[in-house]
């Protein structure tokens, strides 16, 4: 990625799917590997199970947390439906790595609503590089259903500067003892996946 | 020194320690609470949660006059509940630096209003600092304890959910060696505001602001940065940030104390340029102060009052073309927050709809009675309102609809100021029925404890509260306990209250299921049977996220489906259950 200017990472998924864990770790491995970097994100009522975004931004210097419209390098989703939604922050030039997943919203849940059919279809269309990764497969593979956010950060990496190493640090750093192995496991899972 | 990645309230908390701070007090509220929880870290700082943001001031104003310095932390609209002691504090000064912490919440994020916290700080007359990200907070935060002691006065500074909850990198400061000596020293004509010692109090408060409103404009916190155009720009707080990021060529005199202004400073900046911007979230509140100096400046006129700001939303306002944005076709289905698979509120709303009761509702989780399907909550205005508001009805209505009126409100919200409305409704001989959802912890602002969930901020068992025996020492003749996993129950005892012509309380009690301490025993996932099941959809009723329905194929009858990763037995959808379909599943 480019070393003179800001690269924005939208994340987005469901409250309770562990996008919070995977920003701290991603932001934590982009400030080891020398760059400023910020982050935003709502923590209170939207966490029960509503949509949740994190925004990260890293570069020599960062003002905004926040990423303006039209200029996210990286939509990282963890849910379908939710990365859709962010669809219009993402540069037509830029790429999605999304969880292939669908999480039914309260009116789908209803039988009120349709899921919307064929979304990585759709955003293929207007974004170029789209890549659907199998994170509950692999996770259960690792050993846990919830290292599904681990999943995911092990196949956004591989597309990014940090080292095999550093974001094993960052991991290191930031997974408690009890659940290290199982996540380790699946970021490397994620990480072989592409 | 170390660099590391904090959030702003990881910063405040930071900045507590290495000011030497002894007492840190607070109520949680979205976006304030993680600094209380980050405080606890630090072993020499005494850190406890209140049962309300008066109390917490009180608390730390009393650790001040003790010779301590004192951290206090807050929500927007917990000043509100705080105000009583804060406009007092302002005249008595303090004694140990004591620092005021308030997180506004613009775009209400978590929140009933956006009200803009600086006002408090003109209001109370007491100086507010507002940092711009993660290391300001820390650097601010750690200097307001400085200028308290320096100007014998009570200082605020001002967060917002953008500052408190978004990380940026830090370099953190070397802490206090020693800590400031405590004990009793008196000095009743200050600190004891009758009459006669206020007014010697309040004329020593306005000369406090006009002495700040001059040294403020040599301090490196209120900062000039040249630019090369014609246009200069006002700011303060993340709103800099976002005004750098949209005019980078611009002159900046970017505020770090927004009260009181550096008038001086504004001068000298505005004669510069052509064209003077105020860029601020929410209130015109430097803006309107700029102009009665007479200097013509655009603010509000092009920036928007309500909601948070955003570089996008700057672009707009300022006319400047975004970039070509892909756009979404098709309307998409909202994702609202909902209440947790095995909440113990759902069963309880579930029945308050069915028994078709006018809820007056009160804040925590269970304002999401509100959403449908569940649907019933008709009120909700502050913390602790549910009781009196009930009461307020009940005076108007006649005995049939009297009898619909059932206030809802959280255990630890009763505690926080529902006791005096209860105090009232008894006392003042009202009819109406209270709930109160006892789930043994402070839920939504992420599970904090209380004085009923027996343990302390810091994890230590405590003495808990005893809910029944202070409805009943209020006068309350009807407590009633239930379980509201158990929904017949629920529902009859609920009927029963609102029918009886006196006031009942009903504790529904039941601890979350995400509780930290004393972890709620979860039961395996339960499965529908297809066979059985007869489409009714009786079970969506109660709007679990762990239910969802499937259409059948071809005009086959459709059928509900249990997620089995998010059920965790908690068996209220099999009591709704009129054909058995509902059960545990088979392996």
């Amino acid at each position: 990625m480019n070393d003179n200017k800001v690269t924005n990472i939208l994340m987005a998924g469901v409250g309770g799917q562990g996008t919070l864990l995977a920003s701290e770790i991603l932001s934590e491995v982009l400030m080891k590997t020398g760059h400023d970097v910020k982050k935003a994100e709502v923590h209170g009522m939207a966490q029960r199970g509503g949509s949740v975004v994190s925004h990260v931004r890293f570069g020599p210097k960062v003002f905004s947390a926040l990423i303006p419209e039209g200029e996210a390098d990286v939509l990282f989703g963890f849910e379908l439906l939710e990365t859709y939604r962010y669809l219009p922050l993402v540069k037509a030039t830029g790429t999605i790595v999304v969880n292939n997943l669908q999480i039914a919203p309260p009116s789908v849940a209803l039988g009120k609503a349709e899921y919307p059919a064929d979304i990585a279809a759709k955003m293929r269309c207007h974004v170029k590089s789209v890549r659907l990764v199998e994170g509950l497969k692999m996770a259960e593979q690792a050993g846990n259903a919830r290292t599904v956010n681990t999943v995911l950060l092990g196949a956004l990496s591989n597309a990014m500067e940090p080292s095999y190493e550093q974001w094993i640090s960052a991991i290191k750093h930031l997974v408690p003892e009890k659940f290290l192995s199982v996540n380790l496991k699946a970021f490397d899972l994620g990480r072989q996946s592409c | 020194m170390k660099k590391t990645i904090l959030s702003g309230n990881e910063a405040f908390a930071r900045a507590a320690f290495e000011a030497g701070v002894q007492v840190a007090s607070a109520y949680p509220g979205t976006p304030s609470t993680e600094i209380l929880e980050n405080i606890v870290q630090y072993e020499r700082i005494d850190a406890s949660w209140a049962p309300n943001e008066k109390v917490s001031l009180e608390v730390g104003i009393g650790a001040s006059i003790g010779g301590a310095r004192a951290l206090v932390t807050m929500k927007h609209v917990g000043v509100n509940v705080a105000a009583d002691p804060l406009f007092t504090l302002s005249y008595t000064g303090v004694r140990g630096g004591l620092v005021l912490i308030v997180a506004d919440d613009p775009e209400m994020h978590s929140s009933q209003d956006e009200q803009d916290s600086r006002h408090y700080a003109r209001f109370a007359k007491v100086p507010m600092f507002e940092p711009a990200d993660s290391q300001e907070a820390l650097e601010f935060t750690r200097l307001a304890f400085e200028v308290s002691e320096q100007f014998d006065t009570p200082v605020m500074v001002r967060s917002t959910t953008r500052i408190s909850h978004s990380k940026s990198v830090v370099t953190l400061g070397e802490p206090l060696a020693e800590l400031p000596a405590t004990g009793l020293v008196r000095n009743p004509s200050k600190f004891v505001m009758l009459p006669g010692n206020a007014r010697v109090r309040h004329p020593l408060v306005e000369k406090r602001i006009t002495e700040m409103a001059d040294w403020s404009c040599g301090q490196t916190f209120n900062r000039i940065e040249d630019g090369a155009g014609e246009v200069g720009i006002i700011t303060s707080g993340v709103a800099y940030q976002y005004a750098k990021e949209v005019f980078p060529d611009a002159g900046f005199l970017k505020l770090g104390l927004v009260h009181p202004l550096p008038t001086q400073l504004i001068r000298d900046f505005a004669a510069r340029y052509k064209t003077i911007y105020v860029i601020e979230e929410l209130d015109p509140f430097i803006e309107d102060q700029v102009k009665a100096m007479g200097i013509p400046v655009i603010g509000k006129a092009k920036v928007p009052i309500c909601g948070e700001l955003s570089p996008g939303r700057l672009r707009q306002a300022f006319d400047i073309d975004p970039p070509q944005l892909i756009a979404v076709a098709e309307p998409l289905p909202p994702r609202p927050p909902n209440m947790c698979p095995g909440c113990p509120h759902r069963g309880v709303f579930h029945a308050l709809n069915r028994l078709k009761a006018y809820v007056t509702g009160d804040i925590g989780c269970y304002t999401l009675g509100y959403m449908p399907p569940l649907s019933a909550m008709d009120t909700c205005i502050c913390m602790g309102a549910s009781i009196g508001n009930a009461t307020g009805l009940s005076k108007v209505l006649d005995a049939e609809e009297r009898k619909k009126v059932v206030a809802v409100i959280g255990d630890s919200t009763f505690l926080h100021t529902g006791i005096n409305g209860l105090m009232d409704m008894v006392w003042n001989k009202s009819t109406a029925t209270v709930l109160i959802l006892d789930n043994s912890t402070t839920g939504m602002t992420g599970r904090q404890d209380n004085p009923s969930t027996g343990y302390t901020l810091n994890g230590e068992p405590a003495y808990l509260v005893d809910l029944e025996a202070i409805c009943r020492a209020l006068g309350v003749k009807h407590v009633v306990t239930i379980d509201p996993f158990q929904m017949d129950n629920t529902r009859a005892v609920i009927k029963e209250a609102m029918e009886r012509p006196e006031v009942s309380v009903i504790i529904t009690r039941r601890p979350c299921v995400l509780i930290k301490h004393d972890v709620v025993k979860t039961h395996p996932p339960l499965c529908v049977d297809v066979e059985k099941c007869v489409a009714c959809k009786a079970c969506l009723t109660i709007g679990c996220p762990a239910i969802e329905w499937t259409t059948g194929e071809d005009g086959a009858k459709g059928t509900c489906k249990i997620d089995r990763l998010l059920c965790n037995g908690c068996r209220v959808c099999m009591q709704l259950c009129k054909f058995d379909a509902i059960g545990a599943c088979d392996e």
